[in-house]
């Protein structure tokens, strides 16, 4: 990591269906985080303001896809981003969200907006804003194709540091077992 | 005179009817494995433990050494069909370790570190399989199952009850239990059964006592399943 | 809750009295026969009868295909799902009866009278489209015949009283060479054996050059002298009739026609293995021959051919079962065979040992196929030398074919080892053919310019199957249904054919589906080679071998289902909307997503 006259690598984060706990992951390589943007800079991120993700060389998306808007979100980073990856439980197997996949979407909406105690007339909202729920929860790469993973829920401020850095130095990624957990 | 065969370029001895996996486990070798526990008959169903015998795969699990054999198992090609096999389980099951009592002390989310599998790579099945928590110590989630039958051998071979059995065919195959209600609580389990502690995935837990052990300690934390393929679990 | 036990103690009792509990699939099989299916008393007392858990005999049930832990209406319409049978029609027929009688594939119907769903081949290739009718075949469907049958259940006229046209069976025989036309003497091959001695009578059979016609082809006289000469306090010969590749139908006709010929090789085999006892292993859809073969096993008790002291030779006994099986291909598999002959889910066993040391009760075991032991009577007969001088060098004497598909004249066919690809083609009255599979799902795709390739353990080995392709076919709909057919009969036992053969099929659905793309195409090839390097037995290892061939032979099908030059998801992110949108009535452009854009 020591050619700073190169280019800095454009980077781009979201969450889709996720908590940001692998966001708050990633902040928490603290000071290194410095040392990182020596040789990126972020494009669509929660740490930007940027609303539309451009050109970039890596996204990195947290959460499954679980409803229109993470598909449109993720394919718009697909198009864009030379490199993808998902990290996290929720991205990789689409994790806790995805526990509803094996109800039917009308049962879990009836549930929520119907039968639920203390809900007076529920009904289910149709305003055209919000984006519709798909039938299941999907990990990333059923519906786009991914280039890496990093698991962990979260994956450690370390995980996420050694593929990043490896990625920038032009190594195939590679988390040692005190790196790799699916927890 | 010692008999001997190859494994990887080691010359690894054996005793008379001891197949690859045991001798390669007596010398300290390790050979990724899932449906065997040295205290069972083998079983050879998950085919982890596919090696090359003489350039021909087989199941070292199974494969009665033989003096002079040359076995390759630590090779690219093994270990990338022994990954595939690893993510065929992880899809076929619902598996979130987040929410599982046996992360940490998993053989088959251990033995996916090992072999570095870094996503399940295939769509998820999402099956909808049952828990059952009918037992008044004991839980059964069958979401984890990966019907490497160790607790059907311990129940019949060691315990001598029965307790669980495999039913159905092929992609429908499942673990059932020993009694007309189908529920755990209407068998003759208990917890000092083998059977309650074979579980090499988190089917088999002993209630109220999950997540016992800090993250860090657990047993698969300290040492990769290589170092120590069967430690003694310490969350009970 | 006493009485209902004791409704089922009235039948299963005189079942159980005549059982062992090594016999629990055939008992599983008769209580279903009298009850309609296995109630859960009814497991109760057998599990209290024989001494077995419950969880055992549950495990047994829950395997094969045609048992029922539940009730399965009245009347269970099985079609036959072979690719022939779907060339000739089934799919519609299919729909128009569950149309027509108010039901979902499947699944039972609302009044829980009848159910309606697809098998595994039947084994009627010749005469499809075909179904099974609470166990029974009837083939040739036609709309009429389909409107007929629903009429019939709708009236609820019992199947045993339905028209006996719609149950005649043909035997289609084409071609008959030495073995067809032998006008067999039952009891000529035993004198033979007799006069010859068993050392000499074994010489003639290796003599001869014999191979197994089951698929694998190991010589039989090898087989019969190694389980001999293994150690053991009995010996058991085994007859291989489960015949569930798909497109092979050549036992059955062997078994109505020349069953004599059939259960006298075996004879001559036990008398040169020493065994005592033998079994026919009959696959469940052929069990309209039960009592056909029944009665040619007690004639031949009568004519001293069977039972004890055969021909008058005092230290001559042996004796032949039939076991049914129930809807398990991988029961043709000989170890999986064995597993359920002893009463147990059909899983192929770790091997070695194989079954000629190891087989039914771990003692030395012969399993043949129908057409290797019928064959061995004729060699016992008339020499090894004479057969071994027909055929080729590798492959003596003769095969029969059990031809289907696009041609005029589909059934059975004998010929000498060596005919070409085209002879078959020719004779069977085939025109514009694109492709043969041979040896059915697992074997082999031949394309025009290999026709003159040979039948012969040197060039096409093969079990029988023999299915057409005219031009008009798709090749990939060929390999599909095969697929589709593997994952349906993987017995799970191994992790690489149990999920492998589902992903598989999941794929060629994708491609099916129009969300194909290169990337598939890899991830199929892929899962080819773990399958065929992982797998516990031949299902897992041939598993892919419909879509190796045919994408080697037969590129264009699958590139029409390459739509996308780059991976989409399997499945319709739009339609993935659709319940979300009926529940909030929404239709707005919000409410779709487009196909991928590429
Ligand atoms: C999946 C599978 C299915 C098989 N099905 C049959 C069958 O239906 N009939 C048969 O004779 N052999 C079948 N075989 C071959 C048998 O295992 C065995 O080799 C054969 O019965 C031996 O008899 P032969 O030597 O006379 O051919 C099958 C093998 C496999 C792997
Ligand atoms: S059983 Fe193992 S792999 Fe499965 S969820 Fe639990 S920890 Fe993860
Ligand atoms: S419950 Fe556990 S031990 Fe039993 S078959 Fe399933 S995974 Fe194996
Ligand atoms: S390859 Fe398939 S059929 Fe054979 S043992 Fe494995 S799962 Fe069963
Ligand atoms: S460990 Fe050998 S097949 Fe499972």
């Amino acid at each position: 990591m020591n050619e700073p006259a190169q280019p800095k690598l454009r980077v781009a984060t979201t969450s889709l269906a996720g908590c940001f706990g692998c966001h708050t992951s990633f902040l928490d390589i603290d000071e290194r985080l410095l040392e990182l943007l020596k040789h990126i800079e972020f494009d669509r991120s929660p740490l930007t303001d940027i609303k539309h993700c451009g050109p970039c060389d890596i996204g990195i998306i947290e959460g499954g896809v679980c409803n229109a808007e993470n598909v449109h979100v993720l394919r718009e980073f697909r198009a864009n981003c030379k490199i993808l990856i998902a990290i996290g439980a929720c991205a990789i197997n689409g994790g806790l969200p995805a526990q509803r996949n094996h109800l039917s979407l009308a049962e879990v909406l009836e549930e929520v907006y119907h039968a639920q105690h203390g809900l007076v007339d529920g009904f289910i909202p149709n305003d055209p804003e919000l984006p519709l729920p798909l039938d299941k929860v999907h990990p990333l790469h059923e519906v786009v194709k991914i280039d890496y993973f990093i698991p962990g829920c979260p994956p450690s401020a370390d995980a996420i540091w050694k593929v990043l850095t490896d990625l920038l130095d032009g190594r195939e990624p590679e988390l040692g077992h005190d790196l790799i957990h699916y927890d | 005179m010692i008999n001997t065969f190859t494994l990887d370029g080691m010359s690894i001895p054996f005793s008379e009817g001891q197949t690859i996996i045991q001798a390669a486990m007596a010398a300290g070798v390790y050979i990724p494995h899932l449906c065997f526990n040295p205290q069972f008959k083998p079983h050879g169903s998950c085919k982890l433990c596919t090696v090359k015998v003489n350039g021909r795969q087989s199941s070292s699990c199974t494969h009665q050494a033989l003096s002079g054999m040359v076995v390759e198992s630590n090779t690219t090609q093994i270990n990338d069909e022994r990954r595939m096999l690893l993510q065929m389980l992880f899809v076929e099951g619902n598996h979130f370790c987040p929410s599982c009592e046996k992360s940490g002390n998993c053989q088959l989310q251990a033995t996916a570190y090992e072999l570095h599998m870094m996503s399940p790579h295939f769509d998820q099945f999402f099956p909808d399989r049952a828990v059952d928590a009918s037992h008044p110590e004991y839980l059964l989630d069958f979401n984890r199952c990966i019907l490497c039958s160790l607790c059907v051998r311990a129940s019949r071979d060691v315990d001598s009850k029965n307790v669980f059995a495999l039913s159905g065919r092929g992609i429908k195959s499942r673990l059932i239990v020993n009694a007309k209600s189908g529920l755990l609580a209407d068998t003759d389990f208990c917890g000092d059964d083998k059977a309650a502690n074979v579980c090499p995935v988190g089917v088999i837990l002993k209630k109220r006592i999950g997540f016992a052990v800090p993250i860090g300690q657990r047993s698969f934390d300290e040492q990769p399943i290589s170092a120590s393929p069967h430690p003694v679990m310490k969350e009970v | 809750m006493v009485c209902q036990i004791n409704t089922h103690a009235a039948y299963l009792d005189p079942i159980l009295i005549r059982h062992r509990p090594s016999d629990l699939l055939q008992i599983l099989i008769l209580a279903q026969d009298h009850y309609g299916y296995i109630h859960s008393d009814a497991i109760d007392h057998i599990s209290a009868a024989l001494k077995l858990p419950r969880s055992k005999i549950e495990g047994v049930a829950g395997f094969y295909s045609f048992l029922h832990l539940q009730p399965p209406g009245a009347y269970r319409v099985l079609f036959s799902d072979n690719i022939t049978d779907r060339m000739s029609g089934s799919v519609a027929l299919m729909e128009s009866m569950c149309s027509q009688l108010w039901v979902e594939p499947g699944k039972l119907s609302e009044d829980n009278l009848l159910s309606i769903d697809t098998t595994s081949c039947t084994g009627m290739c010749d005469q499809g489209p075909a179904m099974l009718v609470n166990g029974l075949a009837i083939n040739r469907l036609t709309q009429d015949r389909a409107n007929a049958i629903c009429e019939l259940i709708r009236e609820q006229v019992p199947v045993s009283a339905w028209p006996a046209v719609f149950f005649s069976i043909e035997d289609n025989i084409q071609r008959r060479d030495i073995l067809l036309d032998s006008h067999f003497q039952s009891g000529s091959s035993l004198a033979a054996l007799l006069l010859r001695g068993t050392d000499e009578t074994l010489q003639q059979i290796k003599a001869s050059l014999l191979r197994g016609r089951g698929g694998a082809g190991f010589s039989s006289g090898a087989k019969w002298e190694l389980c001999r000469q293994a150690a053991g306090d009995a010996r058991f010969v085994v007859c291989n009739a489960d015949e569930g590749e798909p497109g092979t139908f050549k036992d059955r006709v062997l078994l109505n026609n020349f069953a004599d010929m059939v259960f006298e090789g075996m004879t001559l085999c036990a008398r040169i293995i020493g065994a005592k006892k033998g079994f026919l292993y009959l696959r469940g859809e052929y069990r309209y021959l039960l009592n056909h073969l029944q009665a040619v096993l007690q004639r031949r008790r009568q004519q001293g051919l069977l039972g004890n002291d055969i021909l008058g030779h005092a230290d001559f006994n042996f004796d032949i079962d039939i076991h049914l099986g129930a809807g398990a291909y991988i029961c043709g598999e000989e170890s999986a065979l064995i597993e359920s002959l002893e009463g147990k889910r059909g899983t192929p066993r770790n091997r070695p040992p194989f079954p000629v040391t190891h087989g039914y009760l771990n003692m030395p075991t012969v399993v043949n196929n129908v057409e290797t032991f019928a064959a061995a009577s004729l060699i016992a007969l008339n020499g090894g030398a004479w057969y071994a001088g027909i055929g080729t060098g590798a492959s003596s004497g003769t095969k029969i074919l059990s031809v289907s598909g696009d041609c005029d004249c589909p059934g059975i066919y004998e010929y000498p080892y060596g005919v070409t690809v085209a002879q078959v083609l020719d004779d069977c009255g085939a025109r514009d053919t694109q492709a043969v599979q041979i040896s059915g799902p697992s074997g082999v795709c031949i394309a025009p310019d290999e026709f003159g390739r040979r039948i012969a353990f040197e060039d096409i080995p093969t079990a029988g199957s023999f299915m057409v392709f005219d031009k008009t076919r798709d090749m990939f709909e060929v390999a599909r249904n095969f697929v589709h057919f593997f994952k349906h009969e993987s017995c799970g036992f191994c992790t690489p054919c149990r999920v492998g053969t589902s992903l598989l099929s999941n794929m060629m659905d994708k491609l099916a589906n129009g969300y194909g793309s290169p990337y598939d195409f890899a991830e199929i090839e892929k899962l080819n080679a773990l399958l065929q390097s992982t797998s516990h037995c031949g299902l897992g290892h041939s598993a892919c071998n419909p879509v190796l061939e045919t994408i080697a032979k037969f590129r264009p099908a699958y590139d029409t289902r390459l739509a996308h030059k780059d991976f989409v998801p399997s499945f319709d992110l739009d339609r993935a909307l659709s319940q979300a949108r009926q529940m909030t009535g929404r239709n707005d452009t919000g409410a779709h997503l487009e196909r991928s854009q590429d």
